[in-house]
Parts: structure tokens; C-alpha cells; sequence
């Protein structure tokens, strides 16, 4: 029965990857490897002020201190930092001031991944910032919401205009001491998005970035800043797709969050990064640090992510919970297939008392593949009565896939509660031959199986980002072995 | 003849279950199929339904004179073949009204039929719930989790109300239900009867045959029919018990 029901999820997940396709702009790249001069370059390029230059070339330094970390549950081929260009950049001039100026190669891009920068979209509420490569394209709607005071843009447009938020909040969540990725991040990142979120305005849209990467060889390093002011509120999205190629490439990114007093933070993100063939070649390295600091009372940061893609994700949206009666919020849906990799989850800073914290991973793990949770809840001595609940889900889908759970907990006062319940389970034989017999295939039972299994996670998700996912699940798992 | 099976031999894991089974089923007719435990009773529904655990060693199943054994699971069940399972399955995260939505939609792709509209789906489901008595919300509910034994039943009625099988075969829906709860599903079936349909069901005991009134009875023992007749046949069974049957068999 087990070789059976293995043959057939063999059948069905021999899934392709949609966005694989490569536009063909003109592209202005740095000199390949990294050292200061290629730090000067960027900087220099980007016509950033002294003090972010600065900052790079402290990050630098350090980095060149630093080891990359080898505790995750991934086997990571070692990586090659000066065989990478670290900028890469659409030859256009990159400050447009309507669509007719973009590229209409890039306009034709983000069309075909479904993202559409004109009118239509805006209609639709959402205000995007496309990323591609380094640079970010086009941010919509932003006159629209600069009636609100709210400053959306990109990071470099940030840089010119708001360098006084940039300098009192970057690196203020994640320094560039934080940890190895965090370091090169802050040494090259080329763009991102900035968001900020005056005293008590509830944003009225949905703000989302679009991350593409296109070019060859290079990296993507960019990094977004979110604050959100006393009493503020905003829905934030973030996609991201790249073209399909046999060598790995390397995402590492930085979003930080501040989130003042009474205020707000929900952030969304669908990670569809290219996962590398059936055969584990190419796919996108992603190493990514999220954090968010509660910085006031009655605070909240919500994390939602839905991971389907990257040959390697090594991720951890944490939360410090620093205001009292704060909340943090993860909930994560993880796809693995093939040979992909994934080690992640999330920590959660217990800092203020009554702080709240809840987790919510769902692991899904087939073909070849490898996924952990790791999680670290830290409750300190001074918050007391805090609460965490935490709940941890494998499902497996054939017999070479494994799933992992590494749960950290520290509890330092006697007032708080700490929960952790954990399950695994498969998608059992029963289940697909009840829902063939009432004539839905294969492909299509487990598509179903798997999104009521993920149910939880998605829908946290924006209605506009929540049907995407959903076929994203299914598509990811089609082909796979089981 | 809507199902024809002749001299079926099946069986799992390499242990024949099946010794030559013979039947034949006509549209607008009512079979009982009873018998003692393990006699293969369940292994006969799920040849039928196609599981692909069963193996079936020789013998041929016809069903609208189509070889059944060429078709897979689904296409049996996009053909009008409905099996209401003794033990359903949960599937935790999936609502009933999804999963139904999932399923007459992939049925009527099959048959080149455009995919129902969303209202006329809830007009449609709301008019079958009424059928099985179904008043609560239970159709939000994800399938078959938490329900009781009754609720799993009345959802397999349901579920065949919704999908208006041409063969419905019942495994032992009566186990485990309490007197309303058997009258209920008793009824969703006898409503469901038609010139154009046929219905199997699959019991161990007369009572649920005081509901649904069989056109033929038949005795499975050891893997064979062994004895078919009227609805008298149950009557008498249960009175008697299985042991003459056995003792007929010696």
C-alpha cells in the first residue's frame, strides 16, 4: 500500500516553476567580488551621503570578522562572497515620475507575474514598490498617500529625502553586529522599501513590494524599514520571484519593523524565489533577517509567511516585545520539495510584562527535502504574566523528506505560561482515496489536503495575497515525490 | 444491465478475500448485501470503488458495459459510481462546502460541463441538506472532523444526494447510528431512488432493510454469494441468525 500511494505523489509533484523567465534589459552591473572599493561603488552610484557610507564600511569591517554561522539544519555548499556582483541595476534612469518613463520591458515584466503597476492596481488598493535586481523600479500610489503624511518609497528615495529617519532608525532592530548575513546586508544592500506611518493614521491601502531578481550572478541585498507611529496602523505585502537558473544565487535581505506606542504592524510575505530544479541544481540561497521591536505599550507585530520557494531559506521573523501588554504574532506555512531546504521559524522577546506571543508553523516537507522549525521563546524576569502559545505542525509527504523541530524555551519568572504543542502527520491513503472516490484526482485531492492543512496560516493573509498562495501550494507540490 | 460482476476474484496483500463472486444489478433496483463479518463484504465495495490496495486476481467487473478495471478511481467516480464509506475520513482545514464544491465541479469538467456558478451551488446545497436533514451549520464544518458517528453518516447521504450517483453502494452505513439517525439516512436513500439509479447496500443487520426496502437480498459467505432472494431473505436471517447458512455450506 505505502510503495503505491509513493508511486503516485511521485506522479504529482513534478511541478515547474512559472516564473522562471529572464527579461532582457540593459543592465548595469559592479565589478564582480567585494571589497571597499566595491562598497564605494555602490554608495556612489546610489549618490548616498556621508554617514550611509559610512555605515557600510563599518558593517564591512565587521563582516570580514565574522564567520558564516553553521548551526542551522541545512547543508549549505560553501559559498563563494567574491565570485558575486553585489549591484546590479536597470540601465534606465531609476527615478521616474510616471509609468510612461519606466521601461516597458520592466512594465511587461511585472505584468507577466501578475503584477500590474498601472491604474488598474491602484484602483484595486494596493500600493506597490517593484524591486528588480538592486533597484526599485516604480513605487505607485505614493502621492495618494503623502495626503496621510504616510512616506512610502523606496530605501534610496528615502536616503535622499528622510536621511533624519533613516539615520534614528536603521540598524535599530537589526544591527549590522547581529549576525553574518545582517552584516553583508548592510555592507551592499542596494535598495528596498521605506515605510512610515505618522501618529494615528490607519494606512487605507494595502502597501506591498514586489522583489524580482533577473540579472546573472548577482545578489540581491535589500532592505526594508517599516515604522509605524503611536496609534498607526498598516498592512504590509511582500512578494518575490526570480528567473530559473542552473547556478544558485544570493538573497540576503534585511526588514526591520518599529512599532510605537497603540500601534500596528501586520506584515505578509510569499516567498516564490526559483527552488532549484527536480535535481536540487540551481535555486536562490535565501538568508533573510526580520525583526520587529514593540517599542511602545499595546503594541502589535504580526508576522505571516507562506514559503514555497529558495533552494535554501534560513529564516526567523522575531518580535521584541518591549512595550508592556505588547503582541507578537507568527504564522508560517513552509513548503519543501525536491532537495530544498528550510530551517525556519521565529523568536519571540518577551521584554514588557503581559506581553503576548503566539506561533503558528506548519511545516510541509516532500520529495528530497529538509524542513525545521527552530523557535526561541525568551520570556525575561521582568515581564511578567506574559503568555506564549506556541504550535508546531510537520506534515510529510513520502518517506525521503524529512521534518525537524528545534523549540528553545527560556522562562525567567513564574508568572507567565509557555505552551508548546507540536504534530506530525501525513497525508494518509484514506484521505486521498475519500476524496478520489468522489471524482477529484490525485493532484487536486492534495492540493486540497494541504491548503485545509494550512488553513490557519492563510488566512491571516490579505484577501489579495491569500488565493495566490493557495494555487501556490498546490503548484508546489505537484511532481512531488512521494 | 447496469453492473455485471462475474466469477470476481480479489484480494489484499497476497490473501484472497474474494472467491468467485457473481452479481448483477439493474437500474431502479435495491440490493442487500449481507453476511457475517470478514466474510468480504467491505472488500467487494472497495473492488468496485477501485481501491488500489485490492488486487483483483480474475474475474471482470462490468459497469454500463464498460470494464471497470480499466478505469481509475476517479473516472469510476465521475461515471456515477458512489461508495458511502463505513468509516469516513477526516480532513482537517477542508470544508464540507469546499470539498463538495472541489468535487461536482471536477465531475461536471468530466462530463464537458462548465463549472457550476457559486450560487446555484449554494441554492443546490441548501436543497440537498434539507434532504438528509441537515439544519445546523454543519457544511461550514471541515469534513468529518470532530462529528459524531451519526454526522459522519448523514454527510456520506449527503454527499451522494449531491453528487447523484447512478450506482450508490452503502458499506454498513448503519453501524453506529441510533434510531433517528438511521431513519434519517434511511430516508435521504429512499428519496434519492429512481427508475435510473441503483443502489448496494452493504449491511450486517435486517434492521436497516425495515427502512430501505431491498428488491433482492444476498448472503456473502467466504468470498461467494451464496444465497440471493426477496426481502424475505433478510427476515428470515434475522431471525435465524447466519449459522444455517454456514451449516448449508459444509
Amino acid at each position: 500500500m505505502e510503495t503505491d500511494s509513493n508511486k503516485i505523489i511521485d506522479e504529482v509533484t513534478q511541478g515547474e516553476y512559472k516564473y522562471g523567465f529572464v527579461t532582457d534589459i540593459e543592465t548595469e552591473f559592479a565589478p564582480r567580488g567585494l571589497n571597499e572599493d566595491t562598497i564605494r561603488y555602490i554608495s556612489e552610484r546610489k549618490n548616498e551621503p556621508e554617514f550611509m557610507l559610512e555605515f557600510r564600511l563599518k558593517a564591512f569591517r565587521h563582516w570580514l570578522t565574522m564567520k558564516q554561522p553553521v548551526w542551522a539544519h541545512l547543508s549549505i555548499p560553501p559559498i563563494d562572497f567574491q565570485d558575486i556582483i553585489y549591484y546590479a541595476a536597470p540601465k534606465k534612469k531609476t527615478t521616474v515620475g510616471s509609468l510612461d518613463e519606466v521601461d516597458p520591458e520592466l512594465l511587461a515584466t511585472f505584468n507577466k507575474l501578475g503584477i500590474s503597476l498601472e491604474e488598474q492596481k491602484k484602483l484595486s488598493g494596493v500600493a506597490v514598490d517593484a524591486v528588480i535586481d538592486s533597484v526599485s523600479v516604480k513605487t505607485t500610489f505614493s502621492e495618494t498617500l503623502s495626503k496621510y503624511g504616510i512616506i512610502f518609497c523606496s530605501f534610496s528615495d528615502a536616503v535622499q529625502n528622510h536621511p533624519d529617519l533613516i539615520k534614528q532608525y536603521m540598524g535599530s532592530v537589526v544591527p549590522y553586529t547581529d549576525n553574518f548575513f545582517a552584516a553583508l546586508n548592510s555592507a551592499v544592500f542596494s535598495d528596498g522599501s521605506f515605510c512610515y506611518i505618522p501618529k494615528g493614521v490607519r494606512c487605507p491601502v494595502e502597501l506591498s513590494t514586489y522583489f524580482r531578481i533577473n540579472a546573472a550572478n548577482t545578489g540581491q541585498f535589500e532592505r526594508t524599514l517599516i515604522i509605524a507611529d503611536e496609534g498607526a496602523y498598516v498592512s504590509y505585502m511582500e512578494g518575490c520571484t526570480a528567473p530559473q537558473r542552473d547556478e544558485n544565487q544570493l538573497h540576503a535581505a534585511i526588514v526591520e519593523i518599529v512599532v510605537r506606542k497603540d500601534a500596528e504592524v501586520k506584515y505578509s510575505t510569499v516567498q516564490n524565489w526559483y527552488p532549484g530544479d527536480k535535481n536540487g541544481k540551481g535555486g536562490i540561497y535565501n538568508f533573510v533577517t526580520k525583526r520587529g521591536i514593540c517599542k511602545g505599550n499595546h503594541s502589535k507585530i504580526s508576522w505571516t509567511q507562506v514559503e514555497t520557494g529558495s533552494a535554501i531559506t534560513w529564516k526567523y521573523p522575531s518580535c521584541i516585545l518591549l512595550g508592556d501588554h505588547s503582541v507578537g504574532e507568527f504564522y508560517s506555512v513552509a513548503v519543501t520539495n525536491n532537495h530544498q531546504q528550510a530551517d525556519t521559524g521565529s523568536k519571540m522577546l518577551h521584554l514588557g510584562k503581559n506581553t503576548r506571543s503566539t506561533i503558528i508553523s506548519k511545516g510541509i516537507s516532500a520529495g528530497k527535502s529538509n524542513n525545521s522549525y527552530r523557535g526561541l521563546v525568551r520570556i525575561s524576569k521582568n515581564a511578567t504574566h506574559s503568555r506564549n502559545y506556541s504550535q508546531c505542525d510537520s506534515l510529510l509527504l513520502g518517506p525521503s523528506c524529512g521534518a525537524h523541530t528545534f523549540p528553545y524555551i527560556q522562562a525567567e519568572n513564574k508568572s507567565s505560561v509557555v505552551e508548546h504543542e507540536a504534530t506530525t502527520s501525513k497525508i494518509s491513503e484514506d484521505q486521498l482515496f475519500y476524496c478520489q472516490q468522489r471524482g477529484i484526482d490525485m493532484e487536486s485531492a492534495i492540493g486540497l489536503i494541504v491548503n485545509g492543512y494550512a488553513k490557519e496560516v492563510l488566512k491571516q493573509l490579505p484577501m489579495e495575497f491569500a488565493v495566490e498562495a493557495q494555487k501556490l501550494l498546490s503548484i508546489s507540490l505537484e511532481g512531488s515525490v512521494w | 444491465m447496469l453492473l455485471q460482476i462475474k466469477n470476481l476474484h480479489a484480494g489484499i496483500n497476497g490473501k484472497e478475500i474474494l472467491r468467485g463472486v457473481d452479481l448483477e444489478v439493474d437500474k431502479g433496483e435495491v440490493h442487500a448485501i449481507m453476511g457475517p463479518n470478514g466474510t468480504g463484504k467491505s472488500t467487494l465495495a472497495s473492488v468496485i470503488a477501485g481501491r488500489e490496495a485490492f488486487e483483483v486476481t480474475s474475474g471482470e467487473i462490468f459497469y454500463q458495459g464498460k470494464n471497470l478495471q480499466k478505469l481509475s478511481v476517479e473516472e469510476r467516480a465521475r461515471e456515477g459510481i458512489f461508495l458511502g464509506f463505513q468509516y469516513p475520513v477526516e480532513i482537517p482545514g477542508v470544508s464540507i462546502t469546499n470539498f463538495m464544491r472541489t468535487a461536482v465541479n471536477e465531475i461536471r469538467k468530466y462530463k464537458g460541463l462548465d463549472a457550476l456558478p457559486g450560487g446555484e451551488f449554494i441554492k443546490l446545497m441548501e436543497e440537498r441538506k434539507k434532504l438528509v436533514e441537515i439544519t445546523s451549520n454543519l457544511t461550514n464544518r471541515s469534513v468529518n472532523e470532530g462529528f459524531s458517528g451519526g454526522e459522519k453518516k448523514k454527510n456520506e447521504i449527503f454527499q451522494m444526494a449531491m453528487l447523484e450517483p447512478t450506482l450508490a453502494i452503502l458499506d454498513e452505513t448503519d453501524s453506529g447510528l441510533d434510531i433517528d439517525a438511521l431513519r434519517i439516512v434511511a430516508n435521504g436513500v429512499n428519496k434519492l431512488r429512481r427508475v435510473d439509479n441503483a443502489f448496494l447496500v452493504i449491511t450486517h443487520y435486517q434492521r436497516l432493510l425495515e427502512y430501505i426496502v431491498p428488491d433482492f437480498v444476498h448472503v456473502l459467505y467466504e468470498g461467494r454469494i451464496v444465497k440471493s432472494g426477496g426481502k424475505e431473505l433478510a427476515i428470515e436471517l434475522e431471525d435465524r441468525g447466519y449459522d444455517w447458512i454456514k451449516q448449508e455450506q459444509v
